[in-house]
Parts: C-alpha cells; sequence; structure tokens
C-alpha cells in the first residue's frame, strides 16, 4: 500500500505553451480512492501519466510511498493502470494477458498460475481464460484489465476513466462493483473521470481539476457543498449552481434550494427573490424550473429551481412567483478572484 | 440513362482489363504455349512435345544449380530484409531530430532506379577499384596484393548480390512495417510498460507478434519479387563466375532470348509458377487479415 505524493508539479508540453498540468500538489492517502475530476483537458489524465511513469514532469516531484520516483520507469514504479481503452493485448487470451505482468516479473509458472486464478475468481471471469480479447464484451474487457492491473498486488491502482466505454446501464452496475472491489483489496487507487456522478459516487475524496490547476480538494460533500470557486460551483451539479453576478459580489446558490412559495417561508433565515419562470421540465421525481430573477440587484438574471415533484404546488410557465433561499445554503465569491469570500449579506 | 450507367463501370476499368491483358495475360499464355513446344527463335514451326521441356530442364545440372541459387538468394536477402526492416521500422518508430531526413534516406534505394544503383554497386565491388577494399586495406585487414575478389569468388559474388539486393529492397519493407507499427495503438506499448515489460518483452512479445499479419504481408511480396527479379543479377554477375549466382530469371533469360532456346526458357520460368501462386494466395490472406485485425 502506498501513499502518492506530488510537489510543485508541471508538464509543458511545448515550450512557450501554457502548462497542461500546472503547481500540482497532492497527497493521497493510505488505501484511499482519490478521484481526478474536471472536464477534458484539465490535465487529470496527464498528472495519471505523470504518476505513471509514462510522461515526464517538465518540473516538481512524485513520491510513491515516500520514495522519489521521477527517475524510475514504469515498471520500477510498483503500480498498475487501467487504461480507458483497456490496452489488452489482441494477439494473447485472457489469460495470457493477465500473466504478462507476472512474466515480466519472472514469477516461476506455478505461482503465475495460482496468481492468475486468484485475480480472475475476484473478478469472476475464470471461465474466459482461452478467449482472445476481441471475442469479449466491454464489460468482460474491463474486467480483463482489472484483472490483469490487481494480479501482481500492485501498492497503487490508476484508473483512467475505465467505465467511459461502457453503455450506461453496464456503467452503473460497473461503478459500484469497483467501489466494492477496491475497498476490499484494500489498495490506493487515483481515478481519473470527468462524469461528476462518477466522482461523487466513488471518490473517498475528489480532486477538482481545471487547466491543468487544481482547484478544490475535499471530500464528494465538501466540493459539492462548499465549493471553493464558481468554477467548482458549476462544474459540480446538474443543473449547476445559479451564480448571479452582483455590483461587487457573485451569489450562488444550489437550484435545490431556490424554493418555491409555501416551503420558503418553512425555512429559517432566508432570502427572497421575485422569479419570473419562463418555462419548466417535468423529469418524474423532480421539476426543474427556469426562469430570471425580478427586481433587486439581480434583476434579470437567469436562475433555475429543482424541487421534488412531491411539492404540489402550482406553477405555470410565464408567471412571477417569490421564491427563497435559505441564507445558509448562498455561497458568496468574489466577481475579481472568482473565489469564495467570507461575506455573508447580499446587496439590496 | 439506366442504359448509360451500365457501361461507365466497365468503361472506366476497361484500360486497366487492356494493359493487364496485353502485357501480363498475353505473354504469361505464350510462355505456357512455348514451354511445351519446341519453339525456337526464328522459327515459326510449332510441335507440341508435352513435358519434355521439363523433364530436360530437370536433368540439366546448370538449371538446378539455378534453382538452388534462387532459393538461397531469395531465402536469404528476406531474413536480412526482415531482420533490417524490423530494427529500422522500430528506430525510425521514435521521435528524434532529423527524423524525416533519415526517414528519406532510407527510401532512396527504393525510389533510385534500381539498375542506376547496382551500377553504383558494380563500382563499389569492383576487383580494382573497390572502395571497401581500400578501406580494408587501409586498415590492414586484408592484404592490399590479394584483395578479395568482391564479384569474382563465387562465394563472395552470391554474398555480394544478395547484399546489394537486400539494399534495395529494405526500404520497401521498412516502410510496410513502419505503416504496421503507427497502426498499433500507443496504449498497448505503455501498457506493457506499466506491467514491467522491458524493451525486449514488449518487442518480441508484444509489438512484432502485433504486426505478424503485416509482416507476411512484406516478406511474401519480398519473396515473389526476388523470385522473379533479375536486375541485380543481371548488372553485378551476369550468374557468374561460371554461372554460381546464376538464379531462375536469368537462366531463363539466357537460355530462352540469349540461347534461342523460346521452349526452354519458357519452361525454365514458368517452372516456379506454382509455387509463385501459393505464395501470392498467402500474401492476399494475410493482407487481408492485417485488415481485418
Amino acid at each position: 500500500m502506498a501513499v502518492v505524493e506530488t510537489r510543485k508539479l508541471n508538464k509543458v508540453f511545448k515550450r512557450g505553451n501554457v502548462g497542461a498540468v500546472v503547481n500540482v500538489d497532492l497527497q493521497s492517502r493510505e488505501g484511499e480512492f482519490l478521484v481526478l475530476l474536471g472536464p477534458s483537458g484539465s490535465g487529470k489524465t496527464t498528472l495519471l501519466r505523470m504518476i505513471a511513469g509514462l510522461e515526464e514532469p517538465t518540473s516538481g516531484e512524485i513520491l510513491i510511498g515516500g520514495k522519489l520516483v521521477n527517475d524510475l520507469t514504469p515498471r520500477e514504479r510498483g503500480i498498475a493502470m487501467v487504461f480507458q481503452s483497456y490496452a489488452l493485448y489482441p494477439h494473447l487470451s485472457v489469460f495470457k494477458n493477465i500473466v504478462f505482468p507476472l512474466k515480466a516479473q519472472g514469477m516461476p509458472k506455478e505461482k503465475r498460475l495460482k496468481q492468475a486464478e486468484w485475480a480472475a475468481s475476484l473478478l469472476g471471469i475464470q471461465h474466459l481464460f482461452d478467449r482472445k480479447p476481441r471475442e469479449l464484451s466491454g464489460g468482460e474487457r474491463q474486467r480483463v484489465a482489472l484483472a490483469r492491473a490487481i494480479v501482481r498486488e500492485p501498492s497503487l491502482f490508476l484508473l483512467d476513466e475505465p467505465l467511459s466505454n461502457l453503455d450506461a446501464k453496464l456503467r452503473a452496475s460497473a461503478r459500484e462493483e469497483l467501489e466494492q472491489f477496491q475497498k476490499r483489496i484494500g489498495t490506493t487507487a487515483i481515478y481519473v473521470t470527468h462524469d461528476q456522478v462518477e466522482a461523487m459516487a466513488m471518490g473517498d475524496r475528489v480532486v477538482v481539476m481545471s487547466q491543468g490547476a487544481v482547484r478544490q480538494i475535499g471530500t464528494p460533500a465538501d466540493v459539492y457543498d462548499e465549493p471553493a470557486d464558481t468554477f467548482v460551483a458549476t462544474f459540480l451539479g446538474s443543473p449547476p449552481m445559479n451564480l448571479l453576478p452582483g455590483p461587487d459580489v457573485i451569489v450562488g446558490f444550489r437550484p435545490e434550494h431556490f424554493l418555491p412559495p409555501g416551503v420558503a417561508e418553512r425555512l429559517g433565515e432566508h432570502i427572497s427573490f421575485g422569479f419570473q419562470i419562463s418555462h419548466g421540465e417535468y423529469l418524474g421525481a423532480e421539476r426543474v424550473l427556469y426562469g430570471t430573477i425580478a427586481g433587486g440587484a439581480f434583476d434579470g438574471r437567469t436562475a433555475v429551481s429543482r424541487i421534488p415533484s412531491t411539492h404540489a404546488v402550482s406553477l405555470p410557465d410565464g408567471s412571477l412567483q417569490t421564491f427563497a433561499v435559505a441564507l445558509g445554503d448562498v455561497k458568496f465569491f468574489d466577481p475579481g478572484t472568482e473565489k469564495r469570500t467570507s461575506r455573508r449579506s447580499i446587496p439590496a | 440513362m439506366i442504359r448509360r450507367q451500365r457501361w461507365l463501370g466497365p468503361a472506366m476499368f476497361m484500360p486497366a482489363i487492356v494493359y493487364i491483358v496485353a502485357l501480363v495475360g498475353v505473354p504469361f499464355v505464350m510462355a505456357f504455349l512455348y514451354s511445351v513446344s519446341d519453339a525456337k527463335v526464328g522459327s515459326v514451326s510449332y510441335h507440341f512435345v508435352g513435358l519434355q521441356n521439363f523433364v530436360s530442364i530437370l536433368h540439366n545440372p546448370a538449371f538446378r544449380r539455378a534453382l538452388q541459387n534462387s532459393f538461397v538468394f531469395t531465402i536469404t536477402s528476406q531474413v536480412l530484409v526482415l531482420i533490417g526492416a524490423n530494427i529500422l521500422a522500430l528506430s525510425l518508430k521514435e521521435a528524434f531530430p532529423g527524423r524525416r531526413f533519415f526517414r528519406f534516406l532510407i527510401l532512396l534505394p527504393w525510389v533510385a532506379p534500381v539498375s542506376i544503383g547496382s551500377l553504383g554497386w558494380k563500382w563499389i565491388l569492383d576487383s580494382l577499384y573497390s572502395v571497401i577494399s581500400w578501406v580494408l586495406v587501409r586498415f590492414h585487414l586484408v592484404n592490399q596484393y590479394d584483395t578479395p575478389m568482391w564479384l569474382g569468388e563465387p562465394k563472395l559474388a552470391m554474398m555480394s548480390v544478395i547484399l546489394v539486393h537486400t539494399w534495395h529492397m529494405l526500404p520497401f519493407a521498412t516502410v510496410i512495417l513502419l505503416a504496421g507499427l503507427t497502426a498499433i495503438p500507443k496504449d498497448i506499448p505503455e501498457a506493457a510498460a506499466v506491467d514491467g515489460a522491458g524493451f525486449f518483452r514488449t518487442t518480441f512479445q508484444i509489438t512484432i507478434p502485433m504486426m505478424l499479419p503485416i509482416i507476411n504481408v512484406a516478406v511474401l511480396f519480398g519473396a515473389i519479387f526476388t523470385f522473379t527479379d533479375m536486375t541485380v543479377i543481371y548488372i553485378l554477375t551476369r550468374g557468374g563466375p561460371y554461372d554460381t549466382t546464376q538464379v531462375i530469371p536469368t537462366e531463363a533469360f539466357f537460355a530462352g532470348i540469349l540461347g534461342s532456346d523460346l521452349a526452354e526458357g519458357a519452361a525454365i520460368s514458368i517452372f516456379l509458377v506454382p509455387l509463385l501462386v501459393i505464395a501470392a494466395y498467402f500474401v492476399l490472406r494475410s493482407a487481408h487479415r492485417a485488415e481485418v485485425t
């Protein structure tokens, strides 16, 4: 088991260009499932590849288990990686794919067989041993890739969007399985994804990245409820957090905290807004209402409200309503730096 | 309208058909007809003699030697091409300064007319003016008054024609292998690196096996080409010394065209057709498999 640490890690692909990874300081915890989350081009995969040793950092240090590994090859780092494409060796059978890392280690044959049986039984794929990768379904390929990764009991697991090639239904079950699996083997894992649902569901902690830099590190609840800046606030959550730019502050609140009349009154200390509803969407379990703020400092700003369908309030399209947010649910951001500020009042 | 459409396709490929029939089909059929006849240059008579020509060439030691030489020439040069092209392709895939220039250099022997290249080699391997001998003398590796006769001693001559032919065939094989190599997804060698495989394990257990279909195409194509080509040998040695570098195509040329025995020349030249047809079948099958995987 190992802890990964990066210190002031930078990667610049082309001299003169902005960095793909900028000053990343990161420290994983023992046995943790750490998720790197960000839109495409945010540098999360580059960061993972640098930890794996597939990409050389421009500057900074990488430590695995307290040891500086900058100059070590991937094979010397004691890691295993699952690629987005799974990168199974197409000309080798499933069994030979799984024992490949063991053979490279020079493990004797009987021990290899035992180890492969163990890894395959954890994932329930022993019956596939003689097949070639092209004869497998997407889900089976993913399991083979996982088996190949765990077979030599690595100290660190790196996963690069391993679920993105699965169809939506399979993805949900594979996600849960992967999560359980990691808990069972207890190996530290670093998981890259652009899917916020995946990140929230799986991560012990989530590292939100944008433009090569880490924006926030925290538990899923931390990054969702206490976003460090406007990027994190809007990247997480669907629909994203409402951000209302005012004269000297940006006011933010989640759509599910923007509540209609009849519910808002039950809140303690709260802020009321006039809400001109333009149209609503009925999504079964909930309703999503789109509209603009009417009156006050934020007049004309668009906002979204998300309310459970169980609130049987009539909110017709085109009507003007008074919505409210509990004061504790309102976040304030500095318009210059876009970071959270400690201010606790809204402009009149 | 529809009527015209129906003729458009055939009309478009007709020139190719005419070309192939006139320049390949007709000579091939004629070679076959000659091989079972007693045709001679300058004679207009045609008598069917069955397989007599084939029986006769099989009893001819010169033909048997040419047949053997053809196999030595083809197999040795193709093995060398295979090794060389793999090394070149693997190194030219890596990014290094001047890679484009090196790729261009490697291709030169293929784009330069083989006759010009071979003439250059004729000088390089000349008995008096050979630069190779000169270098060897300077390094005191051979006696100044007893330099190797590169094209004048049976073993050296065979070695020389094989090396020059390898030089000529190498670029084409390299380009094919390079294409096969770049078609391997980048993830695969990276996965091998993370899995702990070093350079040799990755190369011999992952990269080369994955390139196998395309390597087959390159080798079989090269073998067929080598079996049927006479340029290098004709220019460098004319089959000499004492017919020790004679191969099937040169033997057929000397017997059939220069020796005026059309029937014998035809029999020699189509002797290997069945073998080459089988080889061609495997080329096509490999090419198909290379597409699928």
